[in-house]
């Protein structure tokens, strides 16, 4: 026998040790089931394999709409995405309230639209109302959901306002004849960069992004495949209009290049802003209204627009399969649509609207945010602008697929 | 067990009845737990194997074609992920025992008064959200910041970048930051395991050792670390298992080179929807894991680790 008393295992440890043993034993039990074909039972059908044809639309995808008898519209979008003032409340929501006697649900829980997708798939995937009548997505979401048939179309009656839609956003190739969606706000993809990191040199180009040493080990691109990759491909001379898999994979082999060289600290979602300001980050890929937030605070970051060409994303309302209030939602989507209410949330969330007159509104109200070319561009710039075309489900998956390698390789 | 206590002493007594009770009111009570688990552990399980093994994709369905050689595939594109977060989820777990054991001590035995106050301390980042918690360590380690500064100064990043920590003179987007932040995060997972272990310590053992002349290193290697054994184990089970499927901490603190598996798992199953990579990924992840435990559970019990 050992001198010394084996330690006596506690209540905790013992706890852990059955733990693992549950699982071994539910693993084992699992290979039983296997067998039994218990698997089989949960493939999902998908869309095109019931719907015959082209993904059109679900042949019930409306439900009944609840607009008049409940005075309410459910909305998600982006955080920090809409107007708010000194305490924390909505104006422009108030007003539509005032205005129609609707309430809004306001929910800020959308905070990636790929991680939005995955909440919400398996619920019209079922065919199941997702318990909300409206959303902001982009554009390639937007394509991503109307090619899935999970959106309704538009009732154009009930928005008469759209008269106002900014004339070159009415037709855009992820949803030809704007049948199924209407752009909330527009933003640029571009560099941005903070002088104090740089050593005060300027970043005028991606290919200085991706190459200066001075730079080194301090550049951020976006997660968002099509504004990373996107910039590169402007750079090259592609349009982003029609790009092949060829450029795709030309272009991506450039930043790859760049990861394996050590240029890039990494990819990131909406946190790059941070350590921009702070200069841990020296230069990255931005979008405009965060850019124009943070000068606010940091006047000295800089921030190039592409010479050759300016990516461009919109996030785009649109209304989902089974939504219990349609009716309120195009009344909701109605009212922003008025020049004075956008002007509201412009001034507020500095993104580019997509009212025309929502300018004419701010240079009586607030003639600095009016001014700003990155919020009202000229129409110089806007004649840059490119949006990336609609991908087929193949090129999505493996365009996704070769960007992912490079991220997470 | 108590239906058996109970029909020995009582072997006059009708049979029938409280046996019944007996056999019932175990079933009874560990009926919620048991449902918790076949719906939120059982199933899942059931239906990540399927998702695994399956073809497809989300335009047309998956359907399940026993692909087993998607795991095989699996492993061949992720295996340096795979090890990478291996290799920072045990130098983490190694950290928060070389900074968690003295702390559990010093609580346990010399703070006194204090006890109360330290033990809600070593707490209180849970009442900050584990995104909010991460992100102070970007300021925290920010290259303009007092602690990089300090490192520079004493030629600790040199140090670190000679031991390939670092990349260059900066301590965030590196293989250091990634493992701090991970050590930050599930210290207190480490402590308080070890706390109650070592609060429980007979200190007249220490004194009994010193009568028989041992030193302090022997004290401690014989006397105290076996008895807190128990506590290490479960500290660093608890530590290692979440600490192997984080992707916070390399996302925000890491830089591209430092890609752990459960960033990988993310971007398959939301980004790229592929689901059946994602879920043989998670899969493996979950094998590996209980394999490693199973192994060190068995070591330590049988004193090998001692």
């Amino acid at each position: 026998m050992s001198d010394r008393q084996p330690p006596e295992p506690s209540p905790f440890t013992t706890a852990i040790v059955r733990g693992a043993l549950t699982r071994r034993t539910a693993l084992t039990g699992l290979a039983g089931l296997a067998a039994t074909g218990l698997l089989a039972a949960c493939g999902s059908p998908g869309r095109n394999a019931s719907a015959s044809g082209s993904a059109s639309q679900a042949p019930k995808a409306a439900a009944t709409d609840l607009s008049e008898a409940d005075k309410l519209v459910n909305w998600s979008n982006w955080p920090e995405y809409i107007d708010v003032d000194a305490k924390g409340k909505h104006p422009s929501i108030d007003g539509f309230t005032k205005a129609t006697g609707i309430k809004v649900n306001y929910n800020e829980d959308y905070n990636d639209n790929d991680e939005f997708f995955a909440k919400v798939r398996p619920l019209l995937d079922a065919g199941q109302d997702t318990g909300r009548d409206t959303w902001v997505s982009t554009d390639w979401m937007v394509a991503r959901l109307i090619r899935l048939g999970y959106v309704q179309k538009l009732d154009y009656g009930n928005i008469p306002n759209l008269t106002n839609l900014e004339p070159s956003l009415k037709d855009v190739p992820f949803d030809p004849g704007r049948v199924y969606s209407l752009p909330w706000q527009i933003g640029f993809v571009g560099i941005a960069y903070n002088p104090k990191a740089t050593g005060g040199r300027k970043v005028t180009s991606v290919d200085q992004l991706l190459h200066d040493p001075a730079l080194k080990g301090k550049v951020t691109m976006l997660t968002e495949m099509r504004d990373t990759v996107g910039l590169v491909l402007i750079e090259q001379g592609k349009n982003l209009a029609n790009v092949t898999a060829d450029d795709f994979t030309a272009a991506l082999a450039v930043v790859q290049a760049a990861k394996d060289a050590g240029q890039l600290k990494g990819f990131t979602g909406n946190e790059y802003t941070k350590p921009l300001a702070s200069g841990d980050t020296a230069a990255c890929v931005a979008w405009t209204g965060d850019v124009v937030q943070l000068r606010a605070d940091n006047p000295q970051l800089g921030y190039t627009l592409g010479e050759k060409g300016i990516p461009m994303f919109s996030d785009n309302f649109v209304i989902p399969n089974f939504a219990k209030h349609k009716l309120n939602a195009e009344k909701l989507i109605n009212y922003y649509y008025d020049p004075k209410v956008m002007a509201e949330v412009t001034d507020y969330v500095n993104y580019i609207s997509p009212v025309a007159g929502a300018k004419d509104e701010l240079v009586k109200k607030d003639p600095q945010v009016a001014s700003n070319e990155l919020i009202f561009p000229s129409q110089e710039v806007l004649a840059k602008t490119q949006t990336f075309r609609a991908l087929t489900a193949e090129e999505e998956t493996s365009f996704n697929r070769q960007f992912q390698a490079v991220v997470t390789g | 067990m108590a239906a058996l206590t109970q029909a020995a002493v009582g072997a006059e007594a009708p049979v029938s009845r409280p046996r019944r009770r007996g056999g019932l009111v175990p079933l009874v009570l560990l009926a919620p737990a048991l449902l918790w688990l076949v719906v939120f552990f059982v199933v899942p399980t059931i239906s990540l194997a399927s998702q695994s093994l399956q073809t497809g994709d989300i335009d047309n369905g998956f359907t399940l074609t026993w692909n087993f050689a998607v795991y095989a595939e699996a492993m061949a594109r992720y295996w340096p992920q795979f090890l990478r977060s291996m290799v920072y989820a045990a130098s983490a777990t190694l950290g928060t025992l070389v900074l968690g054991y003295p702390l559990a001590w010093f609580i346990a035995h010399r703070s006194g008064r204090w006890k109360n106050v330290l033990l809600v301390l070593v707490v209180a980042p849970f009442f900050t959200n584990f995104l909010i918690r991460t992100l102070a360590w970007q300021i925290i380690l920010t290259d303009n910041g007092p602690v990089t500064g300090f490192f520079r100064a004493t030629g600790l990043t040199a140090v670190l970048q000679a031991m390939g920590l670092t990349d260059n003179d900066s301590l965030l987007g590196s293989q250091f930051a990634v493992i701090c932040g991970l050590v930050y995060n599930f210290l207190p997972f480490m402590v308080l395991p070890l706390y109650t272990i070592l609060e429980r310590l007979d200190v007249r053992l220490l004194d009994a050792a010193g009568d028989l002349y041992a030193n302090g290193w022997q004290t401690f290697w014989r006397v105290i670390w076996p008895l807190s054994l128990p506590g290490v184990v479960s500290g660093t089970l608890l530590t290692f298992i979440p600490a192997a499927g984080d992707y916070i901490n390399s996302r925000l603190l890491g830089n591209t080179q430092t890609v752990m598996i459960g960033q990988v798992i993310d971007a398959q199953f939301l980004r790229v929807l592929d689901y059946p990579i994602a879920a043989a990924l998670s899969f493996i992840l979950m094998a590996a894991i209980i394999v490693l435990v199973a192994g060190y559970v068995r070591a330590a019990g049988t004193e090998e680790l001692v």
